[in-house]
C-alpha cells in the first residue's frame, strides 16, 4: 500500500523542484495530446518551446515573449500577494478591462493635444480603474463577509459588457464611420506605449512588471506588511491573535492586485492592442492565476513562470500557423500545467511511503 | 417599448427552460458542498458536459446518448478534481480554478469540428389535452423530459439528505470529517462519490445548454452559468428546495432581460446582458447581510482531510 505521511515542515527541495517536475510531466502529457491530434509531438514541442527562443526566427519571437510576459507577470504578482494571504481575487480579468477603459477614457479627453503628461495621467487612471473595480469585492468582503471569489468573478462578466458598451458607444472613434472600437491609442503620440528599446518588446508595461516584482519581493521578505500577508495565509487564527487587521489586509491585497491588473490593461490598450475594442479582453487575467501558482506565489518565481507561459502563447501561435495545431490546444495545455503543478505539490508537504502503514 | 408582447405563461415556461442548466449544476454542487468539498470547477465541468453531450448527440443522433455521455464527461472531470484534492490533498480553491481553466480549453479543443452544426434535440412531452389548458397547460405540461428530471432530482436529493442513512453519513462527513472518520465512515470515499455526482449533474446541465436550450455548440457557451450555480448554492443556504427557487429566480431574470431586449426597452443592451451577474452580486450581498459570517455552510467546507493527522 502506498500512503502519505505529513512532513513536519514543507520540503524546500521539493518546493523548488516541483514546478520543474510539473513542467516535465505537462510536456509528456501535452506531447500525448498533440499526438492524439495527429501532430508529431516532438516537432510540436520543439515549435512551441525551442524555436521561439533559439530557433531561426527567434529575433522576432523573443520580443513577442516579453510583450506577453509583461501583463502576465504584472497581474500575477498582485494576485500572488492575495493568494498568499488567503484572499482569492479571481476577477483580475475584469480589473484589467476596467483599468484599460478608465485609462483610455482619461487620455481621450485630451485628444488630440500632445503632451508628455498625458501618458502618466492615463497610467494613473488605469491603476485607479483597477483599484475601483477590485474595491467592490474587497469592501463587500470586509463589511458584510460576502464571498470575494464569486463577486470578483461576476464582475468580470459585468466588465465585459462595459467593454462592449464602451467600444460601440461612448468611446467609439467618432471619425471611423460604422466601425466599433475607440481611436487608436498606439498611433497617437501622446498615449502610445511603444517599444523602449527596438526589437526587445520592452514597453512600459514590462518595466512596470519588473518594478512590481522587486517591490513585492522586498515587501514580502523585509516589511511587516509582507509578514502579515504570509501569516494570515499560513494561519488565520494566529494572525488574529497576533493583531493583524484582517480587513485592512483584504483591502490592501485586493487593491494592490486590482491596481496592477488595471495598469496591465492600460499598457496593453495603449501598446500591443492599440484600441478599446470588443475583443480586447484576451484572458490574461485568468492565465495570470496559473502564472501565480506556477511561480509558487513568489514574485521571483513568477518572473520565470510568466516567461514560460508567454512562451506557450508565442510558441502556440507559431505552432498553429506552421503545424495547424488548434489554438485551443494551448489553453488546454496551460490548464494541464496547473493541474500537474497542484498534483506534484503533494510531494512538498507529504512523504510517500510504500509498505504497510500505521495509519491507513 | 411594447410590454404586451411578453406573455406571462410563455415567460414562466421559458424561465423553467432557462433555469434548468443552472438548477442541475447547483443541485450537484450543493451535494458536493454538503460533503464538505468546495469544487469551484463547476464551470469547467459544465462546459465539458456541453461539448461531450453535443458530440455524442451529433455522432449518434440520439440526444439521450448525448445526455448520458455529458454526465459521464462531467463526472470524469470531477473525479480528476477528486483525485487531486482527496488523494493528493491539493488546495481545493486552486484545483477548482484549474478545473475550470482546463475544461474551457479542452472543450474548445474537442468541439472545434462541431461549431455551427445542428443536432437532434429533445422534443416536448406532448400530454395532449393537458397542454391545452389555458395558462397552466403551457406552464406545467409540455416541457422536455430533462426539465421534469431536474425537478425530480431536487426532490430526490432533498429526500436523500433528509431521510436516508447514506444522506446522514454524507452530511456528517461535511460537518465534521474527523468525527465521521472516528465512527468508521470512509470520508474520502463518500466525498469522491459526492464529487462524481456533482460532476455528472454539472455535465447534464451543460448538455442541456448545448442540446436543448441553444441547441448548438459554441466555445465558452456556458458564459458563467457554472459560477452562478455556485452563487445559488450559497443563496440557497445549502437546501435543495431553495436551490430550485434560486435557479428559477435567475432563470426568470435571464428570460426577462432577453424579452426586454427584444421588446426594445430603452435600456442599454449591455446593461441588460450584465443584469444576471449584477443580480447575483446583489443576492450574495443580501445573503451575507442576513446570514452574518459563515451562515449555514457545512462546518468542514473546503477543509482538506488527511486520516493520519
Amino acid at each position: 500500500m502506498i500512503h502519505l505521511e505529513r512532513r513536519p515542515t514543507p520540503s524546500r527541495a521539493w518546493g523548488a523542484a516541483s514546478p520543474l517536475l510539473a513542467v516535465a510531466l505537462t510536456m509528456v502529457a501535452g506531447g500525448l495530446m498533440f499526438a492524439a491530434l495527429g501532430k508529431d509531438p516532438l516537432e510540436a514541442l520543439r515549435t512551441i518551446f525551442w524555436d521561439p527562443v533559439l530557433g531561426e526566427f527567434a529575433w522576432y519571437f523573443r520580443g513577442q515573449i516579453l510583450v506577453k510576459a509583461g501583463p502576465l507577470i504584472l497581474i500575477a504578482v498582485g494576485l500572488a500577494l492575495g493568494f498568499r494571504a488567503g484572499v482569492w481575487n479571481i476577477g483580475a480579468e475584469g480589473q484589467y478591462i476596467v483599468g484599460a477603459i478608465c485609462g483610455a477614457a482619461a487620455g481621450l479627453v485630451f485628444y488630440p493635444t500632445d503632451s508628455v503628461r498625458i501618458f502618466p495621467f492615463m497610467v494613473v487612471f488605469g491603476a485607479f480603474g483597477g483599484i475601483a473595480w477590485a474595491m467592490i469585492p474587497a469592501l463587500l468582503k470586509v463589511r458584510l463577509g460576502t464571498n470575494e471569489i464569486l463577486v470578483s468573478l461576476m464582475l468580470v462578466y459585468v466588465a465585459e459588457n462595459l467593454l462592449a458598451s464602451a467600444a460601440v458607444n461612448w468611446l467609439r472613434n467618432p471619425d471611423a464611420v460604422g466601425f466599433p472600437g475607440s481611436r487608436n491609442l498606439a498611433r497617437w503620440d501622446a498615449s502610445a506605449n511603444l517599444e523602449l528599446i527596438e526589437g526587445t518588446g520592452i514597453h512600459w508595461g514590462v518595466v512596470a512588471a519588473l518594478i512590481a516584482v522587486i517591490f513585492a519581493h522586498v515587501m514580502l521578505t523585509r516589511h511587516l506588511m509582507g509578514f502579515q500577508v504570509r501569516l494570515a495565509g499560513a494561519s488565520p487564527r494566529a494572525a488574529r491573535f497576533g493583531g493583524v487587521n484582517t480587513g485592512r489586509l483584504i483591502v490592501l491585497c485586493l487593491g494592490f492586485s486590482g491596481m496592477l491588473a488595471g495598469m496591465a490593461g492600460l499598457f496593453e490598450v495603449t501598446g500591443p492592442a492599440g484600441q478599446i475594442s470588443i475583443d480586447f479582453a484576451s484572458g490574461y487575467g485568468f492565465t495570470a492565476i496559473i502564472v501565480a501558482f506556477l511561480g509558487r506565489l513568489n514574485p521571483l518565481g513568477i518572473v520565470a513562470a510568466g516567461l514560460l507561459m508567454a512562451l506557450t502563447y508565442v510558441g502556440g501561435e507559431a505552432a498553429s500557423a506552421n503545424l495547424g495545431l488548434p489554438s485551443a490546444a494551448i489553453s488546454a495545455f496551460q490548464g494541464m500545467l496547473l493541474f500537474f503543478l497542484l498534483a506534484v505539490d503533494v510531494l512538498t508537504n507529504f512523504r510517500v511511503r510504500v509498505g504497510k502503514g500505521v495509519a491507513a | 417599448m411594447d410590454l404586451s408582447s411578453i406573455s406571462p405563461a410563455l415567460l414562466i415556461a421559458s424561465l423553467m427552460v432557462a433555469a434548468t442548466p443552472i438548477l442541475l449544476a447547483a443541485l450537484g454542487e450543493m451535494v458536493v458542498e454538503k460533503a464538505g468539498v468546495l469544487n469551484l470547477g463547476v464551470e469547467g465541468m459544465m462546459i465539458m458536459g456541453a461539448v461531450c453531450g453535443f458530440i455524442a448527440g451529433v455522432e449518434s443522433g440520439s440526444p439521450w446518448l448525448g445526455f448520458l455521455s455529458a454526465a459521464v464527461g462531467g463526472a470524469a472531470m470531477a473525479l480528476l478534481f477528486g483525485v487531486l484534492t482527496q488523494v493528493l490533498l491539493s488546495n481545493q480553491v486552486a484545483t477548482g480554478l484549474a478545473l475550470t481553466l482546463f475544461g474551457l480549453g479542452l472543450s474548445s479543443l474537442l468541439g472545434q469540428g462541431y461549431v455551427g452544426i445542428k443536432t437532434n434535440t429533445l422534443g416536448r412531452i406532448d400530454l395532449g389535452p393537458l397542454t391545452d389548458i389555458p395558462f397552466f397547460g403551457r406552464v406545467l405540461f409540455g416541457h422536455d423530459p430533462i426539465v421534469y428530471l431536474s425537478i425530480l432530482l431536487v426532490l430526490g436529493v432533498w429526500a436523500f439528505l433528509k431521510y436516508t442513512r447514506a444522506g446522514l453519513v454524507l452530511r456528517a462527513v461535511g460537518e465534521s470529517h474527523d468525527a465521521a472518520h472516528a465512527l468508521g465512515y470512509g470520508v474520502r470515499r463518500v466525498r469522491l462519490m459526492a464529487i462524481a455526482f456533482g460532476g455528472a449533474c454539472a455535465g447534464l446541465g451543460g448538455a442541456y445548454l448545448s442540446l436543448v436550450r441553444v441547441p448548438q455548440w459554441t466555445e465558452g457557451m456556458t458564459a458563467g452559468a457554472g459560477w452562478i450555480a455556485l452563487a445559488i448554492v450559497v443563496f440557497a443556504s445549502w437546501r435543495a428546495g431553495r436551490v430550485l427557487a434560486g435557479a428559477y429566480l435567475f432563470g426568470g431574470i435571464t428570460v426577462l432581460q432577453l424579452n426586454l431586449q427584444t421588446a426594445g426597452a430603452r435600456v442599454p443592451v449591455e446593461l441588460l446582458s450584465a443584469a444576471p451577474y449584477l443580480v447575483t452580486i446583489l443576492v450574495l450581498v443580501l445573503i451575507s447581510l442576513r446570514a452574518g459570517r459563515g451562515g449555514d455552510a457545512p462546518a468542514c467546507l473546503g477543509k482538506p482531510f488527511h486520516a493520519s493527522s
